[in-house]
């Protein structure tokens, strides 16, 4: 028998076509629209968007969520996310998710927020809610900038950061200190879970993940506020292509804004 | 012999060649293609064979255009057949 002729084991295993269904480990969920995301390439937006919605399809509860959507970038969101949705006023969303939590106790209630809606003007409304309890998850975007209105200072930029209305970096002794939103609703007793997570490499995906996850359960279990900080970045503001967007995630926000749980449900730290 | 094998399948019309992936991509498997796609965007290519299915790529990217596939070269083992039931059982693990 001729040897070449002989396949083994390896080469058959090589050879074999591996995109087949039972195969698949990933793909896009299904509660994500087929539209195209209007956001700018890199952008870390569509991570989170895509995380809500795998949380959502994993754990079957698309009849049960009602998001609300921000005024910022995202205020599209609702497009994208095959749920209900509700838009929100300027920095309301939180406002609007309790109305929509009081006459709908059973559903999941979520808001999406960047910084300057939560941070700036929907700092009001932020704290009560969280002040309240009220059983809904708060996500909060921090890019550092007002991305939709091209790149303004927000509450949250940098000491010494450049944007367009900080064209000689924030000076903390005219335009205030950044303001650590998190570490704020952190103390109120209001809130049941807060965390701050990020997005700019996979393994900080996957935390956010887990974060979303045990939110969405606690909401189930109606403990309370869970508040989740994701640090996200704005190539386009930041003048930065994607990867060195990320990059500066990593060596200025980061830093600055220490990821990790701030706030934990005081059955699991037993 | 390679224990793990994997592929992608990337909706090019969607892409917007952030080049997120490239650098997520622990083996170097994905660069940006030459060409554009609808949008005027260079989008990702595969143009390695090396790929673990590790989803990374998957993870970061923004606009999920990209599936992943992964296959074990490991066979499934026999561990126990139980019978005297209705029907003979057989467990497999991977």
């Amino acid at each position: 028998m001729d040897e070449s002729i002989v396949r083994t084991e390896e080469q058959e295993f090589l050879e074999e076509d591996i995109c087949v269904a039972e195969n698949l480990v990933y793909k896009k969920p299904k509660t994500l629209t087929d539209i195209d995301l209007h956001y700018c390439p890199g952008c870390g937006h569509g991570v989170v968007h895509r995380l809500l919605m795998e949380v959502v399809e994993e754990m079957d509860i698309q009849d049960k969520v009602i998001g609300v959507a921000p005024v910022g970038c995202a205020v599209f969101a609702y497009n994208y996310m095959d749920i209900d949705m509700q838009e929100a006023a300027h920095g309301r969303a939180t406002a609007v998710a309790t109305g929509i939590i009081r006459v709908l106790p059973d559903k999941l209630v979520f808001t999406y927020q960047g910084d300057g809606d939560l941070a700036a003007i929907g700092t009001a409304e932020t704290l009560h809610t969280c002040n309240r309890g009220e059983n809904i998850l708060i996500v909060f975007i921090n890019n550092a900038v007002y991305g939709m209105t091209s790149g303004q200072m927000a509450p949250t930029t940098l000491p010494g950061m450049v944007t367009t209305t900080s064209p000689f970096g924030r000076d903390v002794k005219t335009m205030g200190y950044p303001l650590k939103m998190t570490d704020l609703v952190a103390q109120l007793p209001g809130t049941y879970y807060v965390t701050r997570q990020a997005v700019n490499n996979a393994s900080n995906v996957r935390k956010t993940k887990k974060a979303i996850q045990k939110s969405f359960q606690y909401l189930q279990q109606k403990k309370g506020t869970c508040f989740i900080e994701v640090v996200s970045n704005c190539p386009s503001n930041w003048k930065m292509t994607p990867v060195e967007a990320n990059k500066f995630v990593e060596e200025k926000l980061i830093p600055f804004y220490p990821l990790g749980d701030l706030k934990v449900p005081k059955e699991e730290l037993k | 012999m390679a224990k793990v094998k994997g592929d992608i399948v990337v909706d090019i019309e969607k892409c917007k060649g952030c080049e997120l992936c490239v650098v997520a991509c622990p083996q170097g498997t994905i660069a940006l293609s030459d060409k554009i796609n609808k949008k005027g965007y260079h989008y990702m290519v595969k143009i390695k064979d090396n790929c673990t299915g590790c989803e990374n790529c998957a993870l970061v990217c923004p606009d999920a255009v990209i599936t992943v596939y992964r296959k074990s070269g490991k066979k499934k083992e026999k561990v126990a057949t139980i019978s005297n039931v209705q029907k003979d059982m057989t467990l497999e693990v991977n």
